[in-house]
């Protein structure tokens, strides 16, 4: 008798199509073993918006009691994998605007494993995934994050290969030879059992200590009870002072922000500024839809990575050629600002953008018509 | 169209005999008396959406506009679904507000009452009551106004144009009270009370605004000052909350509605008991239960069956939510058996009763001496409910309460052809 459950965690719209083929996959596999499954979705945010973290789910028992005793809970919270089908996840998700940012790991079981596609090592990984006080596994599959559109699948095998790498770290609940079948009956493509079988073999697991990780502490609150609650569904507004807001002494601005909702976890690409061509128009400030622009003291707009969801509006709307350019998070570690880098050396910082658009040009945001991923292979091989 | 009213709002400044209280006669509808308790009420956003029986509501309210006794802002919206909205909007802005319709046209603004509910919006509406089409139809039925019964709406039925005037200063004082923050609706059957005029006492400007506070939001105001969002989306960690919330409002609205009531007596001397009226109830074997003008017609039949010596009383409800369930009770327990006269359909509810005869079963099921309930449907769409069919009705009801045939597990259709 047992249980064993899988959350994909995965990037709203862009990656949707890939949770669910990842969650049928483990219901179809777990069946050809005599177990019984089932895959649902949770929604944090419906109708799903570009790139927000969203989650779906993979539960398979034995017996059809047992299934229905876990799924009488909201979700699963002690989950044998957690999947990150970006590993920008890694540094936090924020699924409702008043838990703030949550670890990536936090309905993982103690032992379990978080399966990631990354391109990067595991250490720096490690840098970001909050510490989870047990130890667990990470285990990676060597891919950068699969996004595709709202209408369109890029069918680049990611979906299997996650299926073949959880028989590897989770056999208990898949095989591979279970897998193997499913991907044959289900995709009809050789080419993709093939694909599952070499994640299989390539998957690397690590071992994470208890105390491994990231130290911030996630964002901590109680829910209160109905009586504490503010009659008439009414939220106060955040005053700057009470949320201690540090605003700029030298003569900048910086609109109040809510300090506990920062939405940077929905991002999948960010804005780098050549503030040497910067013309201080103020059109990415007026259609920031998210107000992340701070008013620099001398006049500039540096986006505030904590409040930026990456949207990517101000690209679009900037007049100037090479001024705003869209970059793959991936190539970022903090959010630090870029006006004060650059304030404070203007050649190291010219290097720095040139790298960032250089190093990570894969463009995260959507795939838009049948046959765009064919094409993009043929430019890679070229 | 009958010539303009009269300036009634400079007779009402007038002190007659009677002290500052003292209003004016007036011969005026059901719905007359409702554009009256809007201007003393000095409402600030009316909205309009014609239907029957409704719209002479508007009527009357945009002729006070036009003869200049009453200034409100009076938008005219493109449905009822708009027409609820924007008030319910104005009310969050601290404009005291009135809306109305009837009959479907109510349930077209649905999404919007449900919304005013559950943001707590102190929005007061008239309903005059309207069969739902199917078929097309102009007559009184209640199951327009009592669709909203569960969704935090205060609900109250009143049977005579004086009580229409009076009981909607009574709504704007409950639903505005920051205890409560209801919406508040005032159910008039339509024809029998919008468009049959008697003899009303207006009160005097002074006198109402004795009784009545002006509308104050406090620190709920949306205002560019008071930076506050309202009406958020919440999931499943706060959703339930927030309805234990209405709860609560809707339980104290009970004891807010008492205080207005003995407020109401006291300044204007009239208003009697809140939630029920109780009509030759003190010796009573058994008993009649309705609401709104059905009050006519019953009175008439007891009086004539005490005349020949049957025990026989009415309770009338006049308050639908918070229902009152302790005065049911109370009134109802020691009489041997109720007819409850519907004048609404529960089509597949239990006993296929109407919707007053399932509360009060509810109700009454706790008490020690339960008396039988013999649930009836009558005067649907409109038609007349006579002193004959009231008194059928009670030979039934005293038919059960003897151990007769009469079935209490059933409804009776009074009137019907067969």
């Amino acid at each position: 008798m047992s249980t064993g459950s899988v959350e994909v965690v995965y990037r709203g719209i862009f990656q949707k199509t890939l949770a669910k083929n990842i969650c049928r996959g483990v219901v179809f596999a777990a069946k050809k073993a005599g177990k019984i499954g089932i895959a649902f979705g949770r929604y944090s945010d419906s109708p799903e918006r570009n790139g927000i973290p969203a989650k779906q789910f993979a539960v398979v028992s034995d017996t059809e009691e047992e299934l229905e005793e876990y799924l009488s809970r909201y979700e699963p919270d002690n989950n044998d994998v957690t999947i990150a089908a970006d590993d920008t996840l890694c540094k936090g998700v924020e699924s409702w605007a008043w838990y703030g940012l949550q670890p990536i790991n936090k309905l993982l079981a103690d032992g379990g494993t978080l399966l990631v596609t990354s391109t990067q090592s595991p250490n720096k990984l490690l840098s970001f995934i909050h510490r989870k006080g047990t130890p667990y596994n990470l285990a990676l599959v060597r891919s950068p994050a699969s996004f595709s559109g709202l209408w369109v699948y890029k069918d680049d095998h990611t979906d299997v290969r996650l299926l073949g790498a959880l028989a590897k770290v989770a056999p208990h609940i898949v095989s591979l030879e279970a897998i193997l079948e499913t991907i044959k009956e289900q995709w009809k493509d050789d080419n993709k059992v093939a694909s599952a079988e070499k994640a299989y073999n390539a998957t690397e697991s690590h071992p994470v200590s208890a105390e491994q990780g990231n130290e911030e502490v996630p964002y901590e609150f109680e829910l209160p009870g109905w009586k504490d609650m503010e009659e008439g569904l009414v939220i106060r507004g955040i005053s700057a002072e009470a949320q201690s807001i540090t605003g700029r002494d030298d003569g900048g601005y910086v609109p109040t922000r809510n300090t506990t909702f920062k939405k940077f976890s929905t991002r999948s690409m960010r804005p780098v500024i050549n503030f040497d061509t910067c013309t201080k128009c103020t059109v990415c400030w007026l259609n920031c839809p998210d107000t992340c622009f701070d008013i620099t003291p001398d006049g500039f707009y540096d986006a505030n990575m904590d409040a930026c969801c990456g949207c990517g509006v101000c690209e679009a709307v900037c007049p100037v050629a090479d001024c705003i350019t869209m970059v793959n998070e991936e190539a970022f570690d903090g959010n630090d600002g870029q006006w004060e880098a650059w304030n404070k050396d203007k050649e190291a910082y010219a290097g720095w953008l040139a790298e960032k658009i250089a190093n990570k040009p894969a463009r995260a945001h959507g795939f838009h018509h049948v046959g765009q991923y064919a094409e993009e292979m043929k430019n890679e091989s070229a | 169209m009958s010539p303009p009213k009269t300036a009634t709002a400079k007779k009402a400044e007038a002190e007659g005999p009677g002290g500052p209280s003292a209003g004016s006669e007036e011969l005026i509808s059901g719905s007359e008396a409702i554009a009256h308790a809007c201007r003393l009420a000095d409402v600030d956003v009316i909205t309009a959406y014609p239907i029957r029986p409704y719209d002479t509501v508007m009527q009357y309210v945009s002729q006070m506009i036009s003869n200049g006794e009453f200034d409100c802002d009076y938008i005219v919206a493109e449905s009822e679904h708009s027409q609820f909205e924007i008030v319910k909007h104005a009310s969050t802005v601290g404009a005291r507000v009135f809306v109305g319709s009837s009959g479907v046209g109510w349930l077209y603004a649905f999404e919007a009452l449900a919304v005013t509910a559950g943001l707590r919006v102190p929005m007061v509406a008239m309903v005059g009551n309207r069969a739902l089409d199917d078929p097309g139809a102009f007559g009184v039925e209640h199951n327009d106004a009592l669709a909203v019964r569960d969704l935090g709406w205060m609900l109250c039925w009143v049977a005579t144009a004086q009580e229409a005037l009076d009981t909607a200063l009574i709504a704007y004082r409950v639903a505005e009270d920051q205890r409560v923050f209801l919406p508040c609706a005032i159910s008039c059957d339509g024809a029998f009370l919008t468009h049959s005029q008697s003899i009303v006492n207006v009160p005097s400007q002074e006198a109402v605004n004795s009784f009545l506070p002006p509308y104050e939001r406090g620190d709920k105001l949306l205002h560019p000052d008071n930076p506050i969002t309202i009406a958020p989306q919440a999931n499943e960690d706060w959703v339930m909350e927030i309805r234990r919330q209405s709860d609560a409002a809707m339980r104290r609205a009970r004891g807010v509605l008492i205080e207005a009531y003995e407020d109401l007596n006291a300044k204007f001397g009239r208003g009697g008991e809140p939630f029920i009226e109780r009509y030759m109830m003190e010796d009573a074997e058994v008993a009649l239960v309705g609401m709104g003008t059905l009050a006519m017609p019953v009175k008439v039949a007891v009086r004539k069956m005490r005349e020949q010596g049957r025990k026989v009383g009415f309770v009338r409800v006049r308050w639908f939510r918070p229902f009152p369930s302790e005065e049911l009770q109370q009134s109802l327990s020691g009489v041997e058996a109720v007819g409850v006269i519907d004048r609404d359909y529960g089509f597949g509810s239990a006993f296929h009763s109407g919707v007053l005869a399932n509360d009060l079963r509810s109700a009454l099921y706790p008490v020690e001496h339960r008396p039988k309930i013999v649930s009836f449907v009558a005067g649907l769409g409109g038609r007349e409910v006579s002193t004959d069919n009231v008194i059928e009705i009670t030979d039934k009801v005293f038919d059960a309460a003897g151990g007769g045939a009469t079935n209490d597990q059933d409804t009776h259709w009074i009137g019907v052809r067969e």
